[in-house]
């Protein structure tokens, strides 16, 4: 499956190993992966707990896959999402991209990242030492997103 | 019009509810007016769907306007802005 939603942790090497077993046209794999950083807005971050709406998450990531895929020249694509909760350090996120050549998939990778942010419905609450905190949308993740809008 | 109504992360602590069904005079066509109505419930339904708070919602697992028009046995959802990734 292209697309997991999942609260266990992922292996890069055993999924991408994976995605471009059997394809001798790949050329070039891109992968971005998010992790959970300690600090945000000013706080210290002890953990966080990540929510997202089932049924409406597989589709909204399959959608952004499909654009990637109708808009540059890639074989292969690949999102795993982790939820519940989750600490510094910690992986969240990978997207693996395969194609030919290194520049469709960098720009096929950035794309779904940027579409992800702003599309996919996934929520996180912050555990800091002021208590639970829902995360803010940011205006720089719109942005991010509207660029491709343009090309 | 009956439909399926849901809501996620702050949205749903706040009206310490995740779903709901309910029915809904045919006055409310759109997804606006879906506000509207459950922003009259008053309390903390009013202080959550007010005007100027950044919502999100999806019919039938799609993100939609406000101006969408809702569709019998829909779910529909309301959540803020997702921060995923």
């Amino acid at each position: 499956m292209p697309i997991r939603i999942q609260e266990g942790d992922f292996n890069l090497s055993t999924e991408i190993a994976a995605l471009r077993k059997g394809d001798p046209r790949v050329g070039a794999v891109v992968t971005f992966l998010g992790t959970v950083r300690d600090m945000n807005d000013g706080s210290s971050v002890k953990g966080m707990t990540l929510e997202h709406y089932p049924g409406m998450t597989e589709k909204a990531l399959q959608d952004i896959l499909d654009q990637a895929k109708a808009r540059w020249d890639i074989y292969q694509s690949l999102v795993i999402h982790r939820v519940g909760l989750l600490l510094p350090e910690d992986q969240i996120v990978m997207v693996v991209v395969t194609s030919a050549h290194r520049g469709e998939a960098f720009a096929a990778c950035e794309f779904i990242m940027d579409y992800l942010k702003t599309a996919a419905p996934f929520w996180k609450k912050e555990d800091t030492p002021e208590g639970g905190r829902w995360v803010d949308a940011r205006v720089t993740d719109e942005t991010a997103m509207s660029r491709w809008e343009k090309k | 019009m009956k439909l399926e109504l849901k809501f996620f992360a702050s949205l749903r602590e706040a009206l310490k509810v995740s779903e709901e069904k309910i029915t809904i005079p045919s006055s409310v066509k759109t997804i606006a007016d879906l506000r509207i109505h459950l922003f009259e419930r008053g309390g903390v339904w009013a202080e959550v769907l007010a005007n100027g708070k950044s919502l999100r919602c999806a019919l039938n697992h799609q993100m939609v306007d406000p101006s969408t028009p809702l569709q019998e046995g829909a779910e529909v959802a309301f959540f803020p802005p997702v921060t995923g990734g």
